[in-house]
C-alpha cells in the first residue's frame, strides 16, 4: 500500500486514558492513522492492546477518563456503539459471540441494512441480500451453510473468525481494528483469515491489527508497527520493528521504559 | 377405563382457613347455578359427577401459600373479588374479529362466558371426519362415550377441578372420528365478557380416537378492545378444565393460548390422557391475566407413547403465570421432551414445576426436561423446581433449569454491528422465544406472539446500557 502524505486522517488518538471498573488501563495513548495504511499493534499479555480495540468500539464497560478520540476530525468517546459502527468504525472480536437462536445471516441482514439507511440507502429484501453474501462469502472461502445457523453457535475458532470477516466484507467500514484475529487459527485458517482482510484493504480505509506474533504479519504487511507498554504506545516503527520484536522479545521495553522514566 | 382414585391429599382446613372456606362455599353455590345438561339421554352420568364434585369441593378450601403446590402463587387476591356467576352474554363478531385465525377459517367454535356461542362459530368449512360443537349437540354416542372421558380423570378431586365439574355451563367438544386426519387446525376461543366481576368456568373436551390426527389451538382470551393486555371492565376468574383424549396411534397437536384480560385471574387445568403409541404435542403459550395457573397432566396410557409438552410464559408489570405439568409414565419405551421458557419483565413473578414420574414399569424411558429463564429486570422473579421422580433403573432422563439475563456482551456485539441497542435486544429476546415459537404449528400465532413479545419489552422497558 502506498503511503500519500496527504492521505485523509481516520483517527486520531490523543493522549487517551481509560479504565474498568475503576482501575485505569490506557495511560495517555497516542496513535494516528490515515487512508490507506495498515498498522499493527503489538506487545505483552496485560498491555491495553484489548483494552484499546474496546474503547474504540465503545464497549460500555470501558469508561474514557481522559482525551480524546477524533475520528475524521469528530470525538466519538461519547458515542454509543452502534452509531460508531454505522460511522465505519469495525471491530473484529477476539472471542466472537455465540448468540443461539439468531441466525446468522438475520443477523448479517439487521446490521447491512442498519449501515444502509444510515448511508441513505434503501434496505436491500432477502433475496437480494442473500445474492450479495453468497458474493461475500468467497472472500473468506466460507460455506454457506454457516449462514442458516445461529450467530457462531457451534462454529470453530476459524470458522468463527471467518464470519467476522464476512461481516467486515459486507458492512465495508473505514476502519477496521482486528483484536488477535490470528489467535486459535491453524495456518490454513491463518492463510484465508489474512488474505480476505487483504482484500478488503483499499486506499479509502485503513486497519490496525492487535496481535501478538509475527505470525500474522507475514500474510499482511503493516505499514507501521506500535508497541504498547503499560497503556501507552512506546515505540513506532516500521515493519522491521516486528521482525526485531519476534527475535529479541519485549523484554528490552523493561529497561527502556525505566531509562525513559528515569530521564 | 376406571375411576382412578388421586394421590393428592385433600386441601385440609383448620380455623384459620374460614376466608379460604368461606370463598370456596360462594364459588361453589354460582358454579351450580351455571349447571346445565348434556343430553337428557345420558344426564345420569354427569348429575352423578357433579355431585361428586361438588362434595368433594365442599371439604376443602381455596389453596393458600401454606400449601406445597401453591407456596409461591398467592391467591389472595382473589379473595377480595366479589364474584357472579357468569351470565350468558350475546355479543356480535366484531368481538371477536381480532382473533380470528387465517388458518382455522370455516373451523372455529366460540364459547363465550362458559357456553358454546353458535353465532360466533363458524363450522362452514368443517372437513369430514371432526364433530364439533356442545356435547349436548352431537350425536347421542358421543355423548355416552364421553362419560368415560369426563367422568373419570385422574386428579379430579383437586380443588379447582373439583370445582369446575361441579357446575361447568357446557361441554364444548372437538372429536376427531378413528383414522380422520384433520388438517385444518380447529380453534377453540374460549372468550370471557364480564357484565359483572365473574366466576366463569369453561369445560372443553378434545378427542382423537384411534389412528386420527388433529390440530386444536384453543385460546383463552377476555372481550377487550384494542390491545389483548388491556382489562376488561369488570375482573373475572375463569376456571376452566380440559379434557384431552388421544387415543391408540392417534396423534394431537394442542395449543393452548392464555391470554386473559389484564385483570383477570386464570386458573386452567390440560387433562391429557395418551393410550399406546400414541402422539401429543403441547404448546403452552400464557402471556395473559393478572393471575394465572395451569396445571398440565399429561397420562401415558401405553407402549411406546409420545409426549411433547412446550411452554412460553411472556409476562411484566406485576403479572404472575404458574406453570404446574406432571407428567406420568407408566409402560416401556415412553418418550417425553418438553421445554418450558419464560421471559419476566418488571416485576412480574413466574413459577415452574415440572414433575416426570417414572416408575419401575417405565423402563426404556427417554425424559428430557428442560426450564429457561430469562429476566428482563432487576425486580422480575422466577421460581423454578424442576423435579424428576424415577424408580425404574433402565431409562435416560435428564433435567435442568437456568435462570439468565440479557448479555451486556451479547447486547455490545450486536450494537458494535451498528444494529441500535433496543433493535439489538428484541433480536436477543425474540432468539430466546423463538426456540418455543418456532414449533408452533399456526404461522399466523407465531407473527402475532413474535410481535406482542417485541411490543411489550420494547415500551417498557430502557435498555440496559
Amino acid at each position: 500500500m502506498t503511503i500519500r502524505a496527504d492521505s485523509e486522517t481516520i483517527l486520531q488518538v490523543r493522549d487517551l486514558h481509560a479504565s474498568v471498573e475503576g482501575e485505569p488501563i490506557l495511560k495517555g495513548l497516542n496513535l494516528e492513522i490515515k487512508a490507506g495504511e495498515i498498522h499493527a499493534i503489538m506487545g505483552r499479555n496485560g498491555s491495553g492492546k484489548s483494552t484499546f480495540s474496546k474503547v474504540l468500539a465503545g464497549h460500555p464497560d470501558y469508561e474514557v477518563t481522559g482525551g480524546e478520540i477524533a475520528y475524521y476530525g469528530e470525538n466519538i468517546t461519547e458515542l454509543e456503539p452502534e452509531a460508531r459502527a454505522l460511522a465505519g468504525i469495525f471491530l473484529a472480536f477476539q472471542y466472537p459471540l455465540e448468540i443461539p437462536g439468531v441466525s446468522n445471516l438475520d443477523f448479517l441482514r439487521v446490521a447491512y441494512n442498519s449501515r444502509r439507511q444510515h448511508l441513505g440507502f434503501e434496505e436491500l429484501d432477502a433475496f437480494g441480500f442473500e445474492d450479495l453474501v453468497e458474493e461475500k462469502l468467497g472472500v473468506v472461502q466460507m460455506d454457506a451453510r454457516f449462514l442458516g445457523r445461529s450467530v457462531n453457535e457451534g462454529f470453530s475458532g476459524g470458522e468463527k473468525k471467518r464470519n467476522e470477516i464476512l461481516q467486515m466484507a459486507l458492512l465495508e467500514p473505514k476502519l477496521a481494528i482486528l483484536d488477535e484475529t490470528d489467535s486459535g487459527l491453524d495456518i490454513d485458517a491463518l492463510k484465508i483469515v489474512a488474505s480476505g482482510v487483504k482484500q478488503l484493504a483499499t486506499p479509502e480505509n485503513a486497519t490496525v491489527m492487535i496481535t501478538h506474533y509475527q505470525r500474522l504479519l507475514n500474510y499482511i504487511e503493516p505499514d507501521y508497527v506500535h508497541v504498547m507498554h503499560a497503556g501507552r504506545i512506546v515505540k513506532s516503527g516500521g515493519k522491521e520493528l516486528a521482525l526485531e520484536l519476534e527475535s529479541r522479545g519485549y523484554e528490552f521495553l523493561d529497561s527502556e521504559v525505566v531509562a525513559e522514566v528515569g530521564a | 377405563m376406571t375411576v382412578k382414585t388421586s394421590s393428592e391429599p385433600l386441601l385440609a382446613v383448620t380455623d384459620a382457613d374460614r376466608p379460604q372456606v368461606d370463598y370456596l362455599k360462594a364459588l361453589l353455590r354460582y358454579a351450580e347455578e351455571q349447571r346445565s345438561h348434556v343430553r337428557s339421554e345420558v344426564t345420569g352420568w354427569l348429575q352423578e359427577l357433579r355431585q361428586r364434585s361438588a362434595y368433594h369441593a365442599a371439604q376443602q378450601r381455596l389453596p393458600s401459600r401454606r400449601d406445597e403446590d401453591w407456596r409461591f402463587t398467592d391467591l389472595s387476591a382473589l379473595l377480595a373479588l366479589e364474584l357472579q356467576p357468569a351470565r350468558a352474554m350475546p355479543l356480535d363478531l366484531g368481538a371477536i374479529a381480532p382473533w380470528i385465525l387465517p388458518e382455522s377459517q370455516g373451523c372455529r367454535l366460540v364459547v363465550v362466558n362458559g357456553r358454546v356461542d353458535m353465532l360466533l362459530s363458524d363450522l362452514s368449512a368443517l372437513p369430514a371426519g371432526v364433530q364439533v360443537g356442545s356435547l349436548a349437540d352431537l350425536p347421542l354416542e358421543l355423548n355416552s362415550a364421553a362419560i368415560e372421558y369426563v367422568a373419570a380423570r385422574v386428579g379430579d378431586r383437586e380443588v379447582f377441578a373439583a370445582l369446575n365439574a361441579a357446575g361447568f355451563p357446557d361441554i364444548a367438544t372437538i372429536w376427531a372420528e378413528p383414522d380422520a386426519q384433520i388438517e385444518t387446525p380447529i380453534h377453540l376461543l374460549c372468550l370471557t365478557a364480564p357484565t359483572v366481576p365473574s366466576f366463569n368456568q369453561p369445560r372443553a373436551l378434545i378427542v382423537a380416537e384411534r389412528g386420527a390426527s388433529l390440530t386444536v389451538v384453543e385460546q383463552f382470551t377476555g372481550a377487550v378492545v384494542a390491545c389483548p393486555d388491556a382489562d376488561t371492565p369488570h375482573p373475572y376468574l375463569l376456571n376452566s378444565v380440559t379434557d384431552c383424549v388421544v387415543q391408540e396411534n392417534a396423534r394431537l397437536r394442542h395449543i393452548r393460548y392464555q391470554r386473559e384480560a389484564g385483570n383477570a385471574l386464570h386458573v386452567g387445568r390440560t387433562g391429557v390422557s395418551q393410550a399406546r403409541a400414541s402422539t401429543y404435542s403441547g404448546y403452552a403459550l400464557s402471556l395473559g391475566a393478572q393471575l394465572s395457573r395451569h396445571n398440565w397432566e399429561v397420562e401415558q396410557g401405553g407402549e411406546q407413547t409420545e409426549s411433547q409438552l412446550y411452554g412460553l410464559t411472556a409476562i411484566r408489570g406485576s403479572q404472575t403465570a404458574d406453570t404446574h405439568s406432571t407428567m406420568r409414565l407408566a409402560y416401556p419405551y415412553g418418550d417425553v421432551d418438553q421445554l418450558h421458557k419464560c421471559i419476566v419483565d418488571e416485576r412480574a413473578h413466574a413459577v415452574f414445576n415440572g414433575k416426570v414420574l417414572v416408575p419401575q414399569a417405565a423402563q426404556m424411558t427417554n425424559a428430557a426436561q428442560l426450564n429457561r429463564n430469562l429476566l428482563l429486570s432487576d425486580k422480575a422473579r422466577v421460581n423454578t423446581k424442576p423435579e424428576l421422580q424415577i424408580t425404574a433403573d433402565n431409562v435416560k432422563c435428564t433435567h435442568g433449569a437456568t435462570v439468565s439475563q440479557i448479555e451486556a456482551d451479547e447486547l455490545f456485539y450486536l450494537q458494535s454491528r451498528g444494529i441500535a441497542a433496543d433493535q439489538a435486544r428484541n433480536l436477543l429476546l425474540d432468539a430466546f422465544a423463538a426456540e418455543i415459537l418456532e414449533q408452533v404449528p399456526i404461522a399466523s400465532l407465531r407473527g402475532q406472539l413474535t410481535q406482542c413479545i417485541a411490543c411489550r419489552t420494547d415500551v417498557q422497558t430502557a435498555p440496559t446500557t
